[in-house]
């Protein structure tokens, strides 16, 4: 009994930040083209990564997708309610349906409150348990689920560590029953050993309940490990998108190539054997992307059509998508 | 030919309001000269600490260096004078730190940052101090160096202030350079970036380098010798490629078994390590790894096994040998 339409749809999502001059006139003298143009769908079940370096956009994809900025243009749909002209009652539902993971486990928890607070406080809004007692035996119930003892309900984020910080996190993003959940980089901030215990917990997670992940990361080797389809990000546009053994194994795009060759493997041999290939430079402003392909001022194989030209986003095989005029 | 950093037998802690923090408890290790190792750790492992002490740059109080010593070029550092200390750092040991924006002062521009360490350690004016600094961001990869010079921190990247931070660790050409995660707060083609660097600078000025890190991948392609370390205590020694291809340590294995590769297809769950890290408030009593050790025995709760060696260069402090997971 499986829904052929996919849960989340984004269809050229643009988001772009004005930036402005002057204190109270505030003058848009420009945009920060932080998201511009981004299409994928993401089927039930389904994990897909988003990867790039930072300021590349991914993390502005994640939080337009939910609402949380509204979007310039394009659509975003998640299970048929489209977020970017939803009123706030439809607003409502969706934000029910979708959650959120946050990368810094101290700074996403309100310090003041305890942990029954912040767990039950889905379950508050939106109306689902109204009984006290019964919503705090629905947060014990989620605690255990995220591997956290239910005796720790009254006690506050500072006394826990990096790693149970997250599942607290992961346990109130649950509340509310989601079926959609943006995990932007929720392991990056913790130790290599715990790492493995969240990838793991939200593993399990999505057997359980059949959740569809986004899972922004710049952890390229995570990515492969819980990905089922990985899509590339670079200045704002998704230039490769691909499942993801044939992405790293048959990558198209010089910047995934790139990518991937700088990730270090923890196995000196084969570390020292291989070629690596060394981007010059950082990444330009989105204040003011390069013209044609945005990669073309880093791009080891740029030829003259790469200056003027935006390449097309193209099935190169099936299911590969690629943008580049060289491939 | 003895050493260039002998550290034997350290041990810091820290008494604060919640009680004492036994940060380092006891750790030796030896460096040559031109050789880089790297010490391995997550957070709060003592990994930071254990080298502050050695370049006295623990806060005291509340920090405390209860015993050791650390022979730099057959001499106690930890009998040198705050004056001589100030000789020896960035001129003889430099460091670079983790977080490029909180190491460089905002106020001030790279270039007066940069002609400071020259004039307090050689006798240069300023117009030599500030040519110096313009060739150290050139051989850094800085564009327009002499331009840059009157910049500010914050109209750098990430990558570029690390950069900085390189050239500026390298100005008077330091024998035994520190480099504290220098790449962690980067993104990875940045961190090849910088590890590139680092290497080519190492051979160009035959400079001993102690790189931390919590990455099992990053130090990889670059030291020659590994030591992980666990709650203050090195847990193993080894050549690199002997410390990848046969870890004998159970939380070696563990933080080996815990990393997904990128090279390698997914054919399982990661194998996380259960537990975590330890209450370094507690005096370490028994192994500090036996709460979360898959081969625990009895034995390991009550008494602290002490480094010895198994073959050649390789040494850990552990009870068992985890090949046939009996005691050893």
């Amino acid at each position: 009994m499986t829904d052929p339409q996919p849960l989340v749809k984004v269809n050229n999502l643009v988001k772009h930040f004005p930036v402005t001059r002057g204190v109270i006139l505030q003058r848009k003298v420009g945009a920060v083209r932080a998201v511009d143009g981004v299409s994928f769908y993401i089927d039930r079940g389904e994990t897909l990564g988003l990867v790039g370096e930072s300021g590349c956009g991914k993390t502005t994809v994640g939080r337009t997708m939910l609402g949380l900025y509204p979007a310039s243009s394009g659509s975003v749909i998640i299970d048929s309610h489209d977020v970017c002209c939803a009123k706030i009652k439809e607003m409502k539902v969706i934000r029910q349906k979708a959650q959120m993971i946050f990368q810094d486990p101290y700074a996403s928890l309100n310090p003041r409150w305890t942990v029954n607070a912040i767990v039950s406080e889905p379950l508050r809004v939106h109306k689902l348990i109204n009984n006290d007692r019964d919503r705090s035996e629905r947060v014990k119930e989620l605690l255990m689920l995220v591997g956290l003892s239910s005796r720790l309900v009254n006690r506050f984020p500072h006394e826990f560590s990096g790693g149970q910080r997250q599942r607290i996190g992961v346990a109130r993003a649950l509340a509310s029953n989601p079926a959609f959940i943006v995990c932007d980089e929720p392991i990056s901030a913790l130790d290599v050993s715990i790492q493995a215990q969240v990838v793991n917990l939200l593993e399990d997670l999505q057997d359980k309940f059949g959740l569809t992940y986004l899972f922004i990361a710049h952890d390229l080797s995570m990515v492969r490990h819980i990905c089922d389809r990985v899509a590339v990000m670079y200045l704002g546009l998704i230039v490769e998108l691909a499942e993801r053994n044939e992405l790293y194994e048959k990558y198209l795009h010089p910047y995934t190539k790139a990518l991937l060759s700088a990730v270090p493997i923890p196995d000196p041999k084969k570390d020292r054997a291989r070629q690596r290939i060394i981007l010059s430079g950082d990444v330009p402003s989105p204040i003011n992307p390069p013209t044609g392909c945005r990669f073309h001022p880093r791009c080891p194989i740029a030829g003259e059509e790469c200056r003027i030209e935006v390449p097309v986003w193209r099935e190169a095989a099936p299911g590969h998508w690629v943008a580049c005029h060289k491939v | 030919m003895s050493h260039l950093l002998e550290v034997s037998d350290l041990r810091t802690r820290f008494h604060t309001a919640e009680g004492t923090v036994f940060a380092v408890n006891g750790i030796s290790l030896h460096l040559d000269q031109g050789e880089t190792i790297a010490i391995v750790g997550e957070s709060g492992c003592g990994k930071s600490v254990s080298m502050l002490s050695i370049l006295r740059l623990i806060p005291i109080p509340p920090g405390e260096i209860v015993s050791g010593t650390a022979r730099y070029r057959d001499h106690d550092l930890f009998q040198y004078t705050e004056n001589e200390m100030e000789d020896i750092r960035g001129k003889e040991i430099s460091m670079i730190f983790q977080d490029p924006m909180t190491s460089l002062n905002p106020v001030l521009t790279i270039g007066r940052q940069l002609t400071e360490s020259l004039r307090a350690h050689l006798p240069m004016d300023k117009k030599a101090a500030e040519d110096r600094a313009v060739e150290l961001l050139e051989k850094v990869g800085l564009s327009d160096p002499r331009q840059r010079l009157s910049d500010y921190p914050h109209q750098f990247s990430g990558g570029m202030r690390q950069r900085v931070m390189i050239a500026m660790a390298l100005s008077c050409s330091p024998s035994l350079l520190v480099a504290d995660e220098p790449t962690t707060a980067l993104d990875v083609t940045i961190q090849a970036q910088i590890t590139e660097l680092v290497a080519q600078l190492r051979d160009q000025y035959h400079m001993a380098i102690i790189w931390i890190t919590h990455d099992l991948g990053v130090v990889a392609g670059l030291a020659e010798r590994v030591i992980v370390m666990y709650a203050g205590l090195i847990v193993e020694e080894a050549a690199v490629d002997e410390l990848y291809e046969d870890p004998r340590h159970p939380y070696t294995l563990a933080l080996l078994a815990a990393l997904p590769r990128v090279d390698r297809r997914r054919d399982r769950r990661l194998k996380s390590i259960p537990g975590a890290p330890p209450n370094l408030l507690v005096e370490p009593h028994g192994c500090p790894f036996a709460p979360r050790c898959e081969y625990l025995i009895e034995h390991c709760k009550d008494d602290n096994p002490s480094l010895t060696q198994v073959g050649g260069a390789h040494t850990i402090a552990c009870w068992i040998d985890i090949k046939t997971g009996k005691p050893r």
